[in-house]
């Protein structure tokens, strides 16, 4: 039966993630946001928190028994959650250990043994190169088995809590010829030889969150820690390496959402201040300018909001969501953005100020229109999918 | 969440066999029957009486009508409602504002008529020949708000007497029926059922950008009395928003049949030795209608649940009324661009959908879910 509310027993754990974002992340937002690159004392405390939240945080969780089945289960848990803590604060989420888009990799690809083996680690995700972004298939990091060890060599930027993380999922090739099928990614340990960190990143939001860069000189790693299958299958492509994002990107579309969410509460919040309430039923026309906007504001962020559950709930009932992850993706990526700048506009000078936390969300929302996939990957993936086309015809 | 609302049970976006089944069978009747004839029912401005009749034989005007009222809602479904209304409208807007208008009255006497006016009207309204009605909330003045109608009723011995103008009216010429929304002085917004023929009413043809197989018309109220009996139940909120949300599942349908056809126009059409398809310029609008409409279907069928559900939904309706007004607008508007010139002209139904789209934002009644 058709129904997109959560139900009581999300809605408990939505609560908890709420509290949790309300009393431990969003306090200190604004001084996490000042002091960039210092270890936000929050984080000690989300550790521990971080186990009793590991409902929150990808995985597979038990599939559905039969088609007809109806499961609400730990994809929706998981953006249901994100989205709470995003609301907090973005960046401490993203720097939540051990829920790393590294241990999304892990919990997609590895193999059993592998899973046991990395099993409470805290895995940051590293695919990004300075000559390679969106376009992951050329990267250059390479990785050459030597007996019983992979070496690789290559450098890596953007990798988010690449300072604080165990150990990070290294993308590289096996064989440069063989295009995107020779893509593996490796979990390299901190402290490995020839794993060096260059910097970290100064940037326009997200600043509690460290966005490293590696150099990865001769670095040796047991040739167990590659995830998944070692063999260079041309047929599959890249099939192995991007079912990662289909499960990831619902996440960063529930991080856009969650953002979204705190900008529009405190401007709902200030507009009552100044004397605006919100009357849903009033035809557009009569509504009071800040009101329409606010009203147009909040049903992108509906829009966006029930894109993620519903990527989400596909994954949860065994649906191929790579599609709707890439809507979900795409539509809260750029509402996310367009939401918490506008809501800066609607409050005037306050919101652009720092006593308040708006012009703070604006700057964080940026980045989920770009990383785990760009708007305009989002929109290639969307295109080529609904009209049938290869990468090579629609590029 | 208020005391005594159910609680919500699983996220779920299945439709009930019951549900699939008659969405079905409006998808089907769409693409059989609506989508060959909207061309010609657009030019003259209204609908054949055959497609309508035919209409009526899928049981629209039951769906809304209880059983021991004579229709066939165990437990009436907006959400099933907004299931047909989109269907329907994969095959034309404008006829499938001409078929649901009589549904539109029934579920509406059903809903929040007095007991009288369900002995006297309904009876008719689940038989073999459904008479022709229409909801008639719009005005034509600008910054019209359904909340605050120019159109007034007053008190007077035996009854109101009601004054004022109403707008895209559907099927005007036919309807034997009206229910009419008025300001009740001393009370706010009411809805009336109002006989075609009662003294003082007059209809005349108001042909609109587009709906235009709806057969749109004005309906003037001059001292037009009727009985007490006539003042249906203190629902006008949730009228209003049904009705807005009955024109989301419009949208919706719409914005898929646009979807449905520039997808194998781009990739047919050849420029530059390539399909247009593969161009991004192209492509990623193409997307981007996708993206749009299936935010609007979600919104619609979330504010929907909620109405069935019990749940407060003006917020939900709000935000898909919002939604499907303006995204249903873009989608209409990039229908017509990724023609180009041909886009423009009559041979294809993208410029017709461009004209429908825009109804969403300016309507209020006619449908009703």
């Amino acid at each position: 039966m058709i129904t997109l509310e959560v139900s009581d027993k999300l809605a408990t754990v939505v609560s908890q993630a709420h509290r949790a974002a309300a009393e431990i992340l969003r306090p200190g937002s604004r001084r996490n946001d000042r002091a960039e690159h210092t270890r936000p004392p929050e984080l000690d405390v989300l550790g521990t928190l971080a186990g009793h939240l590991s409902a929150i945080g990808p995985g597979g969780g038990p599939k559905p028994a039969s088609k007809a089945e109806n499961r609400n289960g730990s994809n929706l848990t998981s953006v249901l959650g994100i989205m709470e803590m995003c609301w907090g604060d973005a960046a401490l989420l993203l720097s939540l250990p051990r829920l790393g888009l590294g241990n999304a990799a892990i919990a997609s690809v590895a193999n059993e043994e592998q899973a046991k083996r990395f099993a409470g680690k805290w895995a940051a995700m590293a695919i990004t190169e300075p000559d390679c972004g969106s376009d992951s298939a050329a990267i250059r990091t390479t990785a050459v088995l030597d007996g019983d060890e992979y070496v690789l060599d290559g450098e890596k930027i953007f990798v988010t809590s690449g300072e604080r993380a165990d150990v990070v999922v290294v993308w590289a090739t096996l064989d440069k010829s063989k295009g995107r099928a020779a893509i593996k990614s490796f979990v390299v340990e901190k402290g490995t030889p020839g794993f060096e960190l260059v910097r970290l990143e100064h940037k326009l939001g997200i600043r509690a969150s460290d966005t490293a860069h590696f150099r990865l000189e001769n670095v040796r790693v047991p040739r167990e820690n590659l995830l998944g299958d070692p063999d260079i299958d041309v047929r599959l492509g890249f099939a192995g390496v991007m079912q990662t994002f289909d499960n990831t990107r619902p996440l960063v579309a529930a991080m856009a959402v969650g953002v979204a969410r705190a900008a529009l509460d405190e401007t709902r919040r200030l507009l009552a201040e100044a004397g605006l309430t919100i009357d849903y039923d009033r035809a557009g026309p009569r509504q009071p300018a800040a009101v329409a906007a606010f009203i147009e504001l909040e049903a992108d962020y509906e829009a966006s909001y029930l894109l993620t559950l519903e990527a989400a709930w596909m994954a949860d009932n065994a649906r191929p969501n790579s599609l709707h992850a890439s809507m979900a993706k795409a539509k809260a990526g750029r509402c996310a953005t367009d939401i918490t700048l506008r809501c800066v506009e609607l409050v005037g000078s306050l919101g652009y100020s720092e006593s308040s936390l708006l012009e703070k969300w604006a700057r964080d929302a940026k980045i989920m229109d770009i990383f785990e996939g760009t708007q305009q990957i989002q929109q290639l993936i969307v295109a080529r999918r609904l009209l049938g086309k290869s990468s090579a015809e629609l590029k | 969440m208020a005391v005594g609302t159910p609680a919500p049970g699983l996220f779920d976006l299945t439709p009930t066999e019951d549900q699939r089944l008659i969405r079905d069978t409006a998808a089907e009747f769409a693409a059989e029957q609506l989508r060959d004839r909207a061309a010609e029912a657009d030019a003259r401005g209204g609908a054949p009486d055959d497609l309508v009749a035919k209409s009526a034989e899928l049981g629209l005007t039951l769906l809304g009508v209880p059983e021991e009222l004579g229709g066939v809602a165990t437990a009436r479904s907006t959400v099933t409602s907004v299931l047909v209304t989109e269907a329907l409208a994969t095959g034309d807007m404008g006829l499938a504002v001409a078929c649901l208008a009589s549904a539109a009255v029934s579920t509406a006497l059903a809903l929040w008529g007095s007991g009288d006016a369900q002995a006297a009207y309904l009876p008719r309204f689940v038989g073999a020949e459904v008479p022709a009605a229409a909801l008639a909330i719009a005005e034509p003045h600008a910054l019209a708000d359904p909340f605050e109608p120019h159109t007034v009723a007053r008190r007077a011995r035996g009854g109101f007497v009601l004054d004022g103008t109403k707008s895209m009216v559907a099927r005007a010429a036919q309807a034997e029926l009206f229910v009419i929304a008025a300001y009740l002085e001393g009370r706010g917004p009411a809805l009336f059922v109002v006989e075609a023929d009662a003294s003082g009413l007059t209809v005349t043809a108001d042909p609109a950008m587009g709906v235009r197989a709806a057969g749109l018309g004005r309906v003037d109220l001059a001292d037009v009395r009727v009985p007490e009996t006539a003042l249906l139940g203190d629902a006008y909120a949730e009228c209003v928003r049904l009705s807005r949300l009955a024109w989301c599942g419009l949208a919706v349908g719409t914005a898929q049949a646009v979807l449905d056809y520039v997808i194998p126009y781009v990739n047919d059409r050849v420029a530059f030795g390539e399909p247009i398809s593969h161009r991004q310029g192209v492509a990623f609008t193409v997307a981007d209608i996708a993206i749009e409409l299936e935010a609007m279907r979600l919104a619609t069928y979330r504010a929907a649940a909620r109405a069935d559900a019990g749940l407060p939904f003006a917020r939900e309706a709000a935000l898909a009324h919002r939604l499907c007004a303006d995204k249903g607008m873009g989608i209409g508007s990039d229908g017509v661009q990724l023609l180009g010139g041909h886009g423009y002209v009559r041979e294809h139904p993208v410029e017709r959908w461009y004209r429908d789209l825009r109804a969403v934002g300016v309507a209020t009644g006619g449908v009703l879910v």
